[in-house]
């Protein structure tokens, strides 16, 4: 077992009692006691203990790798199309911040059909001092088998300290298997990354329990530390033209692994006009819309304010809508800069979804719908004249 | 097809509450349940064995309470459960939980398809899907929506950002399955029945034969060093006034911010 109380510092305060999300602990003739059974190892009561007297033992944690021969920043650079994706851009702009932290270099990653060269001197001008750039036709779409087997020998190789992925379906497909095939950790979703000042590891912090804690994470003893992180939370560099950088061509090495996993078609949402991880604006509809035609109502606010429609997973159950708009712990979670929740009541897994996007604000004729909680500016009433009301005045606003 | 399904116990976040005086999580009274895209992975297997026939497997790692998750799903129809259970084990990351759940796959031996749901409500990490077919060297397939078997070939469509893309793999293999899938059927009383006299098997880290060096706090890179809870929002504002007067003021306000 690797948790003990260190009686002689333990005081019995009940401090650790509250913390530990698994309610292991009890104090018992004023110490606390760990019911082993239960306790998860999960560290809460070690943060929350103000005297030292809990204590979890982590000797010979896998087997010691030469840390310092990692060194250097990596960001995988999604695309999708031939289009880089923003939340690569968003990840230059943080890696730029852990890179200089760390004084290493900041290197971008890039696979895809051989027309995606041409994007490698974009992900320069935001920022990057290097480009791993991989093409060949059948990385055009992204695939797990290829794309996990490329990058993860593009990491034996050059040995970067710190891998950063997008938190999108493709970011968490991919970033998974590099980390098992690597035995490396990955921490999933972060919110928050920073360099510790003395330990030069990175510390990773993210949502747990559908948001209602945060956590923060650090993988010590493996390289690469991996994380992948959610979009819209991190802030794009200015663009530079000017910055100078590296393009690295990396071969493309055909496997007969490729080929087991065949995409035989994509199909389109045609309702899907901006795609909601990407969206800087969010204007979605629940249940108080009351039918599905009324969605038009959404729609027509979200064009004026150039934003993305989403829907609450009520809407998405009764058919109203596709679940490509699906925000929430079931859907997509989302971090705009505008999010507009019109009609819905905000059960705790929309808010999940949802809870962090910068400006949050609730239509609703409840007064005590648990999404007024949350929101920057709240309108208690009727959507169906708000809405509209708020629609017209966005574009008188915008001329 | 023999069809092999991972399941987690969580508690039912949405029952969470934070105590604001300590904020802390309040965790009494909270319910455990089968994380519920899990759920939809064992219907999406019970479906497909009653097309194709074989058995439904369906496992667990965790402490001894969570063999009533598997009760449970004996009772939704599952023919047989078993449940991955040692001290060894506390203190699993994503990386130690694959690793063990990989090796009690190897011992239960044949299979043509695992299913494990998207990720669980708990942590959301939907890491250890992907992280049990690399340990298997499995073709993985994600976020899937819909499935067809045909020809030892599992056809299956998975749910992107703003389209859906349609992909075959070869059996065996992992999948994980979104919530839209299908809609879990309710146990019967049939299933009840059988399910409260099942036989729960249970594996220690012996009997899977996982190497002490990968399970449980050593076998994990990264660990939890924080633990708190988010500053409440707060601040909210609510709007009085005419509704021309709410939207013009929201309006105004949204411009200020730089919205718009």
């Amino acid at each position: 077992m690797g948790i003990r109380v260190i009686n002689d510092k333990c005081i019995g305060c009940r401090l650790c009692v509250p913390a530990c999300p698994f309610g292991a602990i009890e104090i018992r003739d004023k110490k606390a006691v760990i019911n082993e059974g239960i306790c998860n190892l999960c560290g809460a009561c070690v943060d929350a203990c103000k005297f030292d007297a809990i204590e979890i033992e982590r000797k010979a944690v896998l087997a010691p790798l030469n840390l310092k021969d990692y060194k250097g920043v990596w960001v995988f650079a999604e695309q999708h199309e031939g289009a880089l994706q923003s939340v690569g851009l968003e990840l230059l702009g943080e890696g730029a911040k852990l890179a200089k932290d760390l004084a290493v270099e900041l290197s971008a990653v890039l696979l895809g059909a051989p027309s995606i060269e041409k994007k490698a001197e974009e992900l320069i001008h935001f920022g990057a001092d290097k480009v791993y750039l991989i093409t060949d036709k059948s990385l055009s779409r992204y695939s797990t088998a290829p794309y996990s087997r490329m990058i993860t020998s593009l990491i034996r190789k050059y040995k970067p300290e710190i891998v950063i992925i997008g938190a999108t379906t493709t970011g968490r497909d991919l970033a998974s298997r590099i980390a098992a095939r690597i035995k490396t950790g990955l921490t999933a979703d972060c919110t928050g990354l920073a360099i510790d000042p003395e330990k030069k590891v990175l510390r990773q912090t993210r949502p747990a329990f559908g948001g209602n804690i945060m956590a923060t994470i650090l993988c010590e003893n493996r390289r690469p530390q991996m994380a992948t992180v959610r979009p819209k939370v991190m802030k794009k560099s200015q663009r530079d033209e000017t910055r100078k950088g590296k393009v690295i061509k990396e071969p493309f090495s055909p496997s007969a692994e490729d080929l087991l996993v065949k995409i035989t078609d994509v199909i389109k949402d045609t309702t899907v006009k901006v795609n909601l991880a990407e969206a800087e604006i969010i204007v979605s509809g629940g249940r108080g819309l009351g039918d599905p035609k009324n969605f038009k109502l959404i729609e027509d606010l979200a064009e004026a304010l150039g934003g993305a429609v989403g829907a609450s997973r009520a809407t998405v159950d009764a058919g109203w809508i596709s679940s490509h708009h699906q925000v929430g712990q079931t859907g997509k979670t989302v971090c705009p800069k505008l999010y507009v929740a019109c009609g819905i009541s905000g059960a705790i897994q929309h808010l999940a979804g949802m809870s962090s996007s910068d400006t949050i604000v609730a239509i609703n004729k409840d007064p005590d719908a648990p999404i007024f909680k949350v929101a920057t500016y709240g309108i208690v009433g009727d959507l169906f004249e708000v809405v509209p009301a708020l629609t017209n005045k966005i574009k008188e606003l915008r001329g | 097809m023999n069809i092999i399904v991972c399941i987690k116990q969580v508690p039912a976040t949405t029952e969470v509450r934070i105590n604001p005086e300590t904020n802390t999580l309040i965790r009494e009274g909270v319910p455990s349940i089968i994380n519920p895209f899990d759920e939809n992975a064992i219907e999406e297997a019970l479906r497909l064995r009653d097309i194709h026939g074989g058995k439904v497997t369906v496992i667990t790692m965790g402490p001894p309470q969570a063999t009533e998750a598997l009760r449970a799903s004996l009772a939704m129809g599952a023919d047989d459960a078993i449940l991955i259970s040692d001290r060894a084990f506390a203190g699993s990351d994503t990386l130690a939980t694959s690793y063990s759940l990989s090796r009690a796959i190897k011992k239960i031996g044949s299979f043509n398809l695992i299913i494990c749901g998207k990720q669980a409500i708990d942590g959301d990490t939907a890491q250890v899907g992907p992280g049990i077919a690399e340990w298997l060297s499995l073709p993985q397939v994600t976020f899937v929506v819909k499935t067809r078997i045909e020809n030892g070939k599992i056809f299956a469509e998975r749910l992107l950002e703003d389209e859906n893309e349609v992909v075959e793999a070869p059996l065996p293999a992992l999948i994980t399955v979104v919530k839209q899938i299908n809609e879990p059927r309710y146990p019967s009383l049939k299933g009840q029945m059988k399910a409260k006299k099942a036989v729960i098997t249970t594996l220690s880290a012996k009997d899977i034969e996982a190497e002490e060096d990968k399970v449980g706090l050593k076998g994990s890179p990264t660990w939890v060093v924080k633990i708190f809870t988010p500053p409440p929002k707060g601040g909210g504002e609510i709007l009085s006034g005419s509704v021309d007067e709410m939207t013009a003021s929201l309006a105004q306000k949204l411009r200020a911010r730089g919205i718009c």
